[in-house]
């Protein structure tokens, strides 16, 4: 039989089990537009700006694991749809991006919408693939999934011209068609732990008497949150946790110590300074976490396993690291450990907790953001997902947010990207249509991709936009105040929209809790609800992200620990 | 080239368009040095050989990790036995016979 170009990538969508892909039609995509038209298995969803497309894939792949997909057209829609991409290859989530090219016969003419997709790929996804031929996308397809899924996931970019989308070759069987694509690709081995290595590992912890965990988002890529908790449960470690490994361990459990780093609890980056073995398992000694690294654990002997080579030795060296797949590992290990209550290491982390409390914890105040969102929490089931933009919000959400189950917190790590919440929210939703979806979000960060209410309105999802309003970028705020002698620059807006109006002139309802007598049960009604809203909340634009680590300081020198104590 | 100064990488490759960018990008993306390339396409296949010559510091591990990450690049080596003229002849190319 004889396919298009366009034909073959969407059958090949449909047999990776590709269900929805979110994207923006152009010129140079519009052959694979009119062969998706006649899908009944792929839903589209239409954007309204190739940034939240991104995202929105970045919402289905960082709840489900699967690579997710997103369309974009040559020139701008590439190019908007790079900062997406860059945030999925710093926080490892495999995205296929396909994007459309101007015709082959035009490529290095300056023609109207072309940009250099794969010159501007290549620093910020995992590969790229320009497809000069429609027999290429036999291979390609089914490749781009696998490497963006395999060993550390990432970002993919698949840039076919418009001419071989409309190539039409003959194709009489698809699995040979496939062997004979094949371009020269040696297989690249996934690492494994070796025995003696497991053996050495749980040598080391056994004899430690202080050991801590240090967890991240491996943890959740490698779906060993369950073997984790009895790992750490057997042996009593303590855990301190990643931005993006936050979920991985139940935060009400005794052992969990909350997240480490630039704004972790005084009590957590002081244990940093005790620990004898620190147990770093699917992380990255990224700067925020570690404060200055050479004083980083510094009475500490280091395990690091991460199926990353690259990662092992980069930041930090290390007494002991392999590059594994942590269940693997943990499979093994757990039976390797002695049981043992650690009660000496367990007394004196109490002592440290208990003369290094986090500093809010006297204050009552319902307006305050910590109790704010301490209040969604114990509002909503413990399955909802939560995204965040980034600021001063995302930071409160890490730090007092009731997370129980991985992939319950989406929030963008590396890249930090302000404008990532909406969008993700709305990939979650589509992803996971029996759970309720909570976007925390703040003034500054919401205008960023504020355009997405409208796909909200058209999906009508339950999806609930909540702004932390300060009518400041308080995070950048809170840097001029403690580190740029209170010079206020460009950090506050000079006028604010009314965001209740504003979602209700996109269709869909808005709340403002101004001076709004009673908070909770306000909140409580509208949390009950499954319509599609946005909530608008006044806070405080004085109220900082307290503690926190100076740039360029150790994690135990932060400043601001006992403000509220 | 000072042999105790400089390291060789010694990369086998797919030999299709954009590979050299890719490697050149990693070196640019990371801030590692890069003093020299030559490359050759290896008769009756698809893959060429790379040699980059490059300042000997601390960070040769992470490029070879690194390297090894990228989705063309084969193999890689440290070239412990490479003949290390060669580059010191490209120089001579580049600065014109005195």
């Amino acid at each position: 039989m004889r396919y298009s170009g366009a034909e073959i990538i969407i059958k090949l969508l449909e047999e990776q089990g590709v269900d929805k892909i979110a994207g923006i039609p152009g010129g140079a995509n519009l052959p694979m537009y009119s062969v998706l038209a006649k899908s009944n298995k792929i839903q589209h969803i239409l954007v309204r700006h190739e940034q939240a497309a991104g995202f929105i894939a970045q919402g289905i792949a960082r709840t489900t694991g699967k690579a997710a997909v997103c369309f974009a057209t040559s020139g701008p829609g590439v190019t908007n749809l790079l900062t997406a991409i860059a945030d999925a290859k710093l926080d490892s989530v495999p995205v296929v991006a396909i994007t459309g090219q101007i015709p082959s016969s035009l490529v290095g003419t300056d023609a109207f919408q072309e940009v250099d997709t794969c010159g501007l790929a290549i620093p910020i996804t995992k590969h790229h693939f320009f497809v000069s031929s429609a027999k290429e996308l036999v291979h390609i397809l089914p490749e781009a999934f696998r490497v963006a899924e395999e060993g550390r996931p990432g970002p993919v970019i698949i840039d076919i011209p418009k001419d071989v989308q409309l190539e039409e070759i003959e194709i009489a069987n698809w699995s040979l068609e496939d062997v004979a694509a094949t371009i020269v690709d040696v297989e690249k081995n996934i690492p494994t732990a070796s025995l003696e290595d497991v053996d050495k590992i749980a040598q080391m912890i056994n004899e430690s008497r202080k050991p801590l965990l240090y967890i991240g988002g491996g943890i959740l890529q490698s779906n060993s949150h369950k073997l984790l908790y009895d790992f750490a449960k057997k042996n009593t470690i303590p855990v301190a946790s990643t931005l993006m490994g936050l979920g991985c361990f139940p935060s009400n459990d005794s052992l969990f110590l909350g997240m480490l780093g630039m704004h972790g609890a005084p009590y957590t980056n002081l244990v940093l300074n005790e620990t004898d073995l620190l147990i770093a398992f699917g992380v990255r000694f990224d700067d925020r976490a570690t404060g200055k690294i050479a004083e980083f654990c510094p009475k500490a002997s280091i395990i690091h396993v991460d199926i990353d080579p690259a990662e092992l030795d980069k930041n930090k060296s290390t007494n002991f690291s392999v590059a594994a797949d942590i269940r693997m590992v943990l499979d093994e290990l757990i039976l390797l450990i002695d049981k043992n209550p650690r009660e000496e290491w367990m007394a004196e982390i109490e002592a440290i907790k208990k003369a290094n409390p986090f500093p809010i914890s006297q204050n009552n105040d319902c307006w305050h953001p910590l109790n704010l969102i301490r209040k969604i929490g114990a509002l909503v089931d413990p399955d909802t997902i939560i995204t965040t933009d980034v600021g001063q919000h995302q930071m409160w959400v890490a730090q007092s947010y009731p997370f129980q189950q991985p992939r319950t917190l989406l929030t963008s790590g590396g890249l930090g990207t302000m404008g990532f919440g909406l969008p993700a929210a709305i990939g979650a939703a589509l992803a996971n249509p029996e759970k309720k979806v909570i976007c925390i979000s703040g003034d500054g960060s919401i205008l960023m991709n504020i355009q997405e209410l409208a796909t909200l309105a058209d999906l009508k999802l339950n999806v609930t936009v909540i702004i932390l309003n300060n009518g400041v970028l308080g995070m950048v705020r809170q840097l001029q105040e403690l580190f740029f002698q209170q010079t206020y620059i460009a950090t506050r807006f000079i006028t604010n929209p009314d965001f209740a109006s504003m979602a209700k002139c996109f269709g869909i309802k808005g709340y403002d809790l101004k001076n709004q007598g009673n908070l909770e049960a306000m909140l409580e009604k509208i949390l009950s609800t499954s319509e599609p809203c946005v909530i608008n909340i006044p806070i405080d634009f004085r109220e900082n992200v307290m503690p926190t680590v100076p740039p360029g300081a150790g994690n135990h020198q932060m400043i601001g620990g006992k403000k509220h104590g | 080239m000072d042999k105790a100064k400089d390291v060789i990488i010694q990369l086998t490759v797919n030999n299709h368009a954009g590979v050299m960018s890719n490697i050149t990008g990693l070196f640019t993306r990371r801030a590692f040095n890069l003093e020299g390339i030559l490359c050759g396409r290896l008769k009756n296949t698809k893959t060429s050989k790379m040699y980059l010559l490059i300042n000997n510091d601390n960070r040769i591990d992470q490029i070879v990790k690194q390297l090894k990450k990228l989705y063309d690049v084969l193999e890689v080596s440290i070239c412990e036995n490479c003949d290390y003229n060669i580059f010191d002849n490209v120089h001579e190319l580049m600065q014109g016979k005195q």
